[in-house]
């Protein structure tokens, strides 16, 4: 569960009183923490050093370019971003208003029991594996959307280039979809949590002056927690950046950019689960290695806006 | 701590459970080819079946997988449908200080196979027409290019659906070796290799995954391993050979390919595109790459006992999974060969 | 005061929307439930947990290499990922009020949300071109992502523990390390015991970084250095591949892993909440 720090009065007193024996605790403690840091260093280290010769040759063009061609060692990697972010606005598009609307709901209206309950079980819909996920896709998902849901679609608005062209079951469109559900409930329940902590005068003023229910919430309750609802759209859009086997089971596994959202498509982490293990010269595995360094900017940067955000929400948030 | 104990009971007990119920058990750990997979993992279990203490774990993650993982030292042996390049070898060479060595386990072919509603019968792909629909130039199934070799047969108008591997595979280097010697166009666009930039089509992993693609997609073809068609009962295709015949792709007709080639000293060759009257035009020898010199001695003696294995017992257990068993000639000569692992 | 009807309507309409998204969404767990228990539970025998897969073609077999093969790896994760992170946990709710620890949170969260393939891209780097495909590499690319969240429940469960307790503590002489190892974690052992089953559930089901790492294996596989089948990537490989007895072998693993990891998530969650309402 991603919530903000507890913002529980710290015990100031005991920083004065260390002693003989406090020493080693803290060195231990910090020790440890020193490794976290150490371990994401690494991390970060590998991903640069291990494109290094990527990086140089094709500079700005390897995000810029859309030639994917082991055999040529031509790697452009603008394909899979493409299909990454496409699928994950996509999910967001569908996630975001679904998500406020049960949070809403769930903070706003549900009595506090149900609301519990129901919140309760979105929150084990976070908690089930991606591969179940992508197990349900390609036997379920897939199929529904072959036999009803994407005829029906195409019959109406069929007209778009955003639903041309023939529908093989597996598709960006697909993969957007299983990605909705898997962020959704990441979105509810990081969202309740900020309106839950939305004082309540705000909301007792507003029906003094004659707001309905929904005024209130819309007008007053949501825009005061907006920055926070802001930032669990950010959380969830890091991890839908970064899915990777429910992705890889739905989306097509094609490196090209096509405009329809019905065709197949390609992700950076399909990519490299696809391909990683197999790259058979060192241009190629430092082409992959430099995707994982992509999906880790990406996750630097949105980490860091929602951290903004959150924190900075009035009032702070408090758990329950 | 209170809170580890339990932890560390848990973890006394599996190290326990996992350390006591090893009695010298030899592992020996491979991958790569997919092409071969069917085969392999019977290998392996027959031959653990023989020698309860030996252990051949091979996981089918793509001929590229077996090329570079083998390179990297991270498995015993690979396999390969494609011989490794000079520059591999060289890598390999320069990582390993050791030469690698291809041992030919079995001819195996690559089939056009489909998924068209309403057509169940064979249907017949010229050399022009199978590059044609791979270009992406061919689009529908009632294209003249098709039809014109399928008189008799109804085509939907319906769009083609191309299916191929999304991973370094062996099976497309077979492919796109085909493709590159019976049409210009594919050999200066696209090319041959485990992977390359595909015109058109989806992507599956694994010959596993393109036929399972093809079952759940109307009005799609892909190329499997004869094998994975046939067990999973998915329709294919005839293919027009040099001599003009539409030949399907079965034991025969494999072995027939193979028959006339001139084997190299490193056994690298490429048969597709064959000359026999009766040889099926997309057929391929499919290798294990074994490194000259295995450190580990216990390691490096079972597997040359399993390559002798495999090429008496062994080769005998080919037909039943349709695999044309090696021609005689090959199997001298690589039996010879089993001498230079050491 | 009068309301027009327009902003009735409006208003119950918007209402009834959010109700109706939040059934939709709490539809979609019994969807999944169901249809997996349908097509699981019919594809179960008592051979998934006993027999070893066979080879292709054959029909029969279980998963019971690759149902050990999870534990182990996890054991590996649990010992290398926990102990830092709640060392790391106790420095920042015990500790923590410098620059340093406002770094060592950022970073945690930054690590809590890099990808899972890209901590298996790590892994294979640091371990595996070392070591082999083994099970120590697999525990070592979920332990990374073990880390970040044992440190936050840690916090988070040390912090709530009340400063009445710290206090009475100190006041009868006890040492600062003395005070938070003999009560205030003793005072909130049950919260981070249960977080840590949610960790474990948590990357049960990864199956990602296990491509790269742990492999696979049709054998039992001993020891830790050696590459170990894992129900994830089972159900994977499984579920892609065509043939009919994989799929069904595919549900039979996934509903293992769902009850599962579900199992331990309401067990955890209800242990919180009841340890919460206790203070």
């Amino acid at each position: 569960m991603a919530t903000a720090p507890a913002t529980l009065p710290r015990p100031h007193s005991f920083a004065q009183r260390l002693r003989a024996g406090d020493s080693i605790a803290y060195t231990i403690t910090f020790a440890a923490s020193a490794t976290i840091i150490l371990i994401t260093g690494l991390l970060a280290y590998y991903l640069w050093t291990g494109s290094a010769l990527t990086r140089q040759r094709f500079g700005w063009n390897f995000i810029f370019t859309s030639t994917w061609d082991p055999v040529a060692g031509q790697f452009g990697a603008l394909p899979f971003i493409y299909g990454t972010l496409v699928t994950s606005f996509l999910a967001l598009l569908i996630a975001v208003p679904t998500g406020l609307g049960a949070a809403i709901f769930l903070a706003e209206l549900a009595p506090r029991r149900l609301s519990d309950a129901l919140t309760f079980m979105i929150e084990l819909l976070a908690a089930v594996p991606s591969v179940i996920y992508g197990l349900l896709g390609i036997f379920l998902l897939v199929p529904l959307l072959q036999s009803k849901v994407v005829p029906a679609l195409q019959a109406v608005f069929g007209f778009l280039p955003i639903f041309s062209g023939t529908f093989h079951g597996v598709s960006l469109f697909s993969a957007g979809l299983v990605l909705a559900i898997m962020i959704v409930p990441f979105i509810i329940s990081v969202s309740r949590e900020i309106l839950l902590a939305v004082p309540n005068d705000q909301r007792e003023a507003a029906l003094a002056l004659g707001a309905t229910k929904w005024e209130s919430t819309w007008k007053v309750v949501v825009p005061y927690a907006m920055r926070g609802i802001l930032g669990s759209v950010f959380l969830a859009l890091a991890r839908a950046l970064g899915e990777t086997m429910a992705v890889t089971m739905v989306i097509g596994n094609t490196p090209r950019i096509q405009a329809s959202l019905l065709s197949p498509g390609y992700s950076i982490a399909a990519v490299i689960a696809n391909e990683f293990t197999e790259a058979t010269n060192d241009f190629y595995l430092q082409a992959l290695v430099e995707l994982g360094l992509v999906l880790f900017a990406l996750t630097v940067v949105l980490n860091g806006l929602a951290r903004l955000l959150i924190l900075t929400t009035g009032g702070g948030v408090k758990r329950r | 701590m209170t809170i580890k104990k339990p932890i560390w009971i848990l973890a006394a007990a599996l190290s326990l459970a996992a350390c006591s119920s090893g009695p010298q058990q030899i592992l020996i750990n491979g991958g790569g080819a997919t092409f071969p997979y069917p085969m392999y993992s019977k290998w392996f279990d027959e031959y653990h079946k023989l020698f309860p203490n030996v252990q051949i774990n091979y996981q089918s993650q793509g001929s590229g997988f077996g090329v570079k993982q083998v390179t990297e030292g991270t498995v015993t042996f690979g396999a390969s449908d494609q011989p490794m390049t000079d520059e591999q070898i060289a890598e390999f060479r320069q990582k390993r200080n050791t030469n690698i060595l291809h041992f030919p386990t079995v001819l195996g072919a690559d089939v056009p196979t489909y998924n068209v509603p309403g057509v169940s019968t064979d249907l017949n792909f010229t050399p022009e027409a199978l590059a044609g629909i791979f270009l992406g130039k061919i689009t529908k199934w009632n294209d003249k290019a098709i039809t014109s070799a399928n008189a008799g047969v109804k085509l939907p108008s319906s769009e083609i659906v191309v299916v191929h591997r999304s991973d370094g595979s062996g099976t497309s280097y077979i492919w796109t070796d085909y493709l590159s010697k019976v049409s210009d166009e594919w050999k200066t666009k696209v090319g041959k290799g485990t992977s390359v930039n595909w015109p058109v089509g989806l992507g599956g992993k694994g010959n596993e995954g393109v036929s399972g693609q093809i079952k759940q997609t109307p009005n799609s073809i892909g190329y499997v391993e004869l094998i994975y068609a046939v067990q999973n009962k998915m329709t294919y295709g005839k293919v027009r050979n040099r001599s003009g015949a539409f030949v399907k792709a079965d034991l025969m007709s494999v072995t027939a390919a193979a028959a006339g080639v001139e084997m190299p000293d490193d056994f690298r060759v490429s048969i597709t595109d064959p000359t026999g009257p009766d040889a099926y035009p997309i057929a391929s020898f499919t290798w294990l790459l074994i490194p000259e010199e295995i450190q580990d001695k216990q390691k490096m003696n079972v597997m040359r006992d399993f390559l002798k294995w495999m090429l008496g017992p062994g080769q005998g257990m080919t037909v039943e999974l349709l695999y044309a068993p090696l021609p005689q000639p090959v199997v001298t000569k690589e039996q010879a060969a089993i001498a230079k692992i050491h | 005061m009068t309301l027009s009807f327009r902003r009735r309507a409006v208003n119950a309409v918007m209402l009834t929307l959010t109700g109706l998204c939040t059934v939709f969404v709490a539809g979609i767990l019994f969807v999944i439930l169901g249809y997996l228990a349908w097509n699981g539970a019919r594809s179960l025998s008592i051979d998934f947990f006993t027999k070893l897969p066979v080879p292709i073609g054959q029909t029969g077999g279980g998963m019971a290499n690759a149902i050990v093969g999870s534990a182990k790896v996890l054991l590996v994760a649990l010992l290398m990922g926990v102990p830092i992170g709640f060392l790391g946990g106790v420095y920042l709710a015990e500790f923590g009020q410098s620059a340093f620890s406002s770094v060592v949170r950022y970073v945690t969260d930054l690590l809590n949300g890099v990808p899972s393939i890209v901590i298996g891209i790590f892994a294979y780097a640091v371990v595996v071109k070392q070591i082999g495909f083994s099970t120590l590499a697999g525990g070592f690319a979920l332990g990374i992502m073990m880390i970040p969240i044992a440190l936050r429940t840690t916090e988070e469960f040390l912090r709530a523990v009340p400063v009445s307790l710290r206090e009475g503590s100190m006041a009868l002489g006890a040492s600062k390390t003395r005070t938070i190892f003999a009560i205030v974690i003793p005072a909130a052992k049950s919260g981070i015991l249960s977080g840590l089953m949610l960790n474990l559930a948590r990357v049960a089901g990864e199956t990602a970084p296990l491509l790269f790492t742990s492999f696979g294996s049709p054998y039992w596989s001993y020891g830790w250095l050696q590459p170990t089948a894992t129900l994830p990537v089972m159900i994977y490989t499984y579920a892609i591949s065509p043939y009919e007895d994989w799929h069904r072998q595919a549900w039979a693993a996934g509903f293992v892993l769902l009850t599962l990891v579900l199992a331990v998530n309401v067990a955890a969650r209800f242990a919180i909440g009841r340890s919460a309402s206790h203070r």
